[in-house]
């Protein structure tokens, strides 16, 4: 039997969970065969088998997370079978005898667990939510063991008293992820759902940049009307010769890339004790698909046409669609761009995508009334959000770099403005 | 101030107010002459008068639709029902008249009347002296129903009662009047009805309750503190319209609550109170809402063992109160 293990899927990237099993016990693969999918940070990624053989046994449940280098699954290439006979034997046990020898964590683990089917009440729930308390590491006093509010805010009180087991605190974490699954077929149905893979990593994300960023928020309000007079004229001509759509939101993404450029901490990064500014202008940009969300990134969006974003934005929305988009494509991003107008929304506060300085969020593009030279005309107004990290940006800088971002939108035309 | 019993308040507090207000009157079956069964009104006849101390017939209705009448011309009735079961012959009275005629009238008229009326278990009354009956009237818009749990607070929410310009009903606990004495404040004093009162205040366990459960739970607080527990009892006074707010805040306080009534469990002023909280507190609690409450059998059994099982006692709460902390 030959091992494969947890691969390591970017740089400081410490674990994985596998989101989905593609092969069963006993099926047959070859070298580069996709065997699993498995979800670090917003990232889904195939692991492909190194070996030829048969699959033997799946150590790590669907929804599991495991540490890099952690077996996950055991393959019988040619030359196992020919030296080891006697392993078969062990592949005939039930999946429960298994996971036990191949697991050794996990009856310690079960140790320090709380009884099965513990009772959280509501208050201790939103509790351990506010103060982002492991419940696993707070000793219970009440009826069998049960978590009282007590309890919790004697721990919120003196954080040390869960310090004990903090160590252990991945184990029990795996615990519970890896039994969710299988509580929930028991479960009646609708009633609990597990948090694992993708949901589990933005959810992570958010925490982190909500609770780690200061937010403040600045919105503009923007004519786009020659910015969309000059897009439709273009559009149907576009698409005939380039075999894609020309978007609004390229013209954003455009006009945002150039702007990064003449303000730079836009386009930095908060580092504990210093900023860095980036040099190269990466756009992020959200996709999102079904109940996913992937922030994939255009890398040097500067030095692209409008057509170029265009382009990248496509490519980059049809892989999300198809769950195709890899580390590769979601690394390195240094501002987002988020086209929430996409679903009609004319106003949202964004939450910045860690590690950046800033996430622009491009609304709905509305037809209004506005008054220029004192007349009412009816104009296309857009509204764009800007969510900035106060630790490395204050109003007046963000300001200055949302209104030349306005700018540039208004002053797009016909006659000034090439798309390629 | 004098250590007075919750019958002598009550008395004091009826005796004020006739004194202060000639429009105050007393109407009941015995209350004149007799000075009332359990001598409430005793001596106000003499006093204030035959007519303004009325014995009547043995008939509610018309106790209560002749005190309607007499508040609609600017009169304060204060009208006695002699055991409160007996008011059931005037819930229609109560219930479509007197609770509706500043609605009805659209304001025009009004009815500033109380009724009294002795309620509860635990004095070998058995049926038809023993009952509580204020869950009844609890869910009618226009009434006021308030139950004092203490001396101070018989004399204080009587008067304010008698001040109402609304019917209030006035439920008093049979077997308060001569258990529970306290120092109660002399000449005018009021206690606002609507408000609920903390009797007690503590960090591990609510108990939420009213009338002479006050003092039951009060008493087991008392034993619990001994090994530490910590109970806050929260006195609901008036439990139509309830004091919401007081209700709320003492819940998301400690997490637990325990709702005790010596009414029957189903449908009682606990159940109104258990929704409250689940629907404002949801996210503040830390155990299921638990209540104790009389069983739903249909009256106060007579048989002194079967009485004690029925009636809600310091025992039966302080064990359902450490069942609470220790959840």
């Amino acid at each position: 039997m030959t091992e494969i293990k947890m691969p390591k899927l970017g740089e400081s990237v410490t674990e994985g969970t596998i989101e989905k099993w593609l092969v069963s016990p006993g099926d047959t693969i070859e070298q580069y065969d996709p065997i699993c999918e498995v979800i670090t940070d917003k990232v889904t990624a195939e692991v492909p088998s190194v070996f030829d053989g048969t699959i033997g046994e799946l150590l790590v449940q669907e929804g599991e997370t495991v540490e890099v280098g952690a077996p996950i699954c055991t393959i019988k290439t040619d030359a196992d079978s020919a030296d080891e006979p006697k392993t078969e034997e062990s592949t005939a046990e039930d999946s429960a005898g298994t996971a036990e020898k191949h697991n050794p964590s996990k009856p310690q683990a079960s140790k320090t667990d709380k009884p099965k089917g513990a009772r959280i009440s509501p208050v201790v729930m939103r509790l351990a939510g506010e103060h982002d308390i492991n419940l696993n590491q707070v000793t219970g006093t009440g009826f069998n063991g049960r978590i009282t509010k007590k309890d919790i805010l004697k721990v919120i009180e003196d954080p040390t008293l869960a310090g004990e087991k903090s160590k252990e605190s991945p184990e029990p974490k795996k615990q519970q992820t890896s039994e969710a699954p299988a509580e929930s077929t028991q479960a009646v149905p609708g009633e609990e759902i597990p948090v694992s893979g993708v949901r589990a990593a933005i959810a992570n994300k958010m925490v982190q940049s909500s609770t780690e960023i200061p937010h403040a928020w600045l919105m503009m309000e923007v004519d786009a009307t020659n910015m969309v007079n000059t897009r439709n004229q273009l559009k149907d001509k576009f698409k005939e010769t380039e075999g894609f759509n020309l978007t609004f939101f390229s013209f954003f993404v455009k006009a945002v890339a150039e702007t990064l450029k003449e303000y730079p901490m836009l386009n930095s990064s908060w580092q504990g004790d210093k900023i860095v500014v980036n040099k190269d202008i990466n756009i992020s940009i959200a996709v999102a698909s079904d109940d996913k969300l992937y922030v994939p990134v255009i890398k040097n969006a500067d030095e692209l046409t409008i057509k170029g974003i265009a382009k990248k934005v496509n490519e980059l929305a049809s892989l999300g669609r198809e769950h195709k988009l890899t580390s590769a494509h979601m690394s390195g991003g240094t501002f987002t761009v988020n086209n929430t107008g996409a679903f009609g929304s004319v106003q949202s506060m964004g939450i910045i995508n860690h590690p950046q300085a800033a996430i622009l969020q491009v609304e709905s593009i509305v037809k209004k009334p506005v008054i220029i030279d004192d007349m009412i005309a009816v104009r296309h107004m857009v509204n764009l959000c800007l969510s900035i990290d106060h630790r490395i940006l204050d109003g007046l800088v963000a300001g200055k770099f949302l209104k030349r971002v306005k700018e540039k939108i208004e002053m797009i035309s016909s006659e000034h403005t090439s798309v390629y | 101030m004098a250590k007075i019993s919750y019958l002598q308040a009550i008395h004091n507090a009826l005796n004020f107010e006739m004194g202060r207000d000639d429009d105050v009157f007393i109407l009941g079956e015995d209350v004149g002459k007799k000075g009332g069964v359990f001598k409430v009104t005793e001596g106000l006849q003499e006093k204030y008068g035959k007519l303004r101390c009325l014995d009547t017939p043995l008939a509610e209705s018309n106790i209560v639709g002749t005190g309607i009448g007499a508040a609609m011309m600017g009169k304060r009735p204060v009208a006695e029902i002699q055991f409160a079961e007996y008011i059931l012959p005037a819930t229609n009275q109560i219930l479509s008249e007197a609770a509706k005629i500043r609605y009805r009238s659209n304001g025009d008229w009004h009815c500033p009347m109380v009724i009294r009326a002795p309620f509860g278990g635990g004095i070998h009354g058995a049926l038809y002296h023993s009952q509580s009956i204020e869950s009844i009237f609890a869910s009618t818009p226009g009434l006021k129903v308030v139950i004092p749990s203490t001396p101070a607070d018989a004399k204080g929410l009587l008067i304010s009662a008698i001040r109402d310009n609304d019917p209030v009903l006035y439920f008093e606990h049979k077997k308060s009047y001569r258990l529970l004495k306290e120092e109660v404040p002399e000449g005018d004093y009021t206690v606002p009805i609507g408000k609920a009162d903390v009797k007690r205040s503590g960090e591990d366990i609510t108990v939420i309750t009213y009338g002479l459960c006050v003092n039951y739970s009060l008493q087991a607080a008392e034993r619990l503190s001994k090994d530490g527990h910590d109970v806050e009892i929260l006195d609901l006074r008036t439990v139509y319209p309830l004091d919401k707010e007081s209700i709320i805040a003492s819940a998301k306080k400690t997490g637990k609550v325990l709702l005790v009534t010596e009414d029957n469990l189903e449908g009682s002023i606990m159940s109104e109170v258990s929704a409250i909280i689940g629907e404002n507190c949801l996210y503040d609690l830390d155990a299921p809402i638990m209540r104790l409450a009389g069983p739903d059998v249909p009256a106060m059994p007579y048989s002194p063992p079967m009485e004690d099982f029925f009636m809600v006692n310091p025992e039966k709460i302080e064990e359902k109160m450490l069942e609470l902390i220790e959840h």
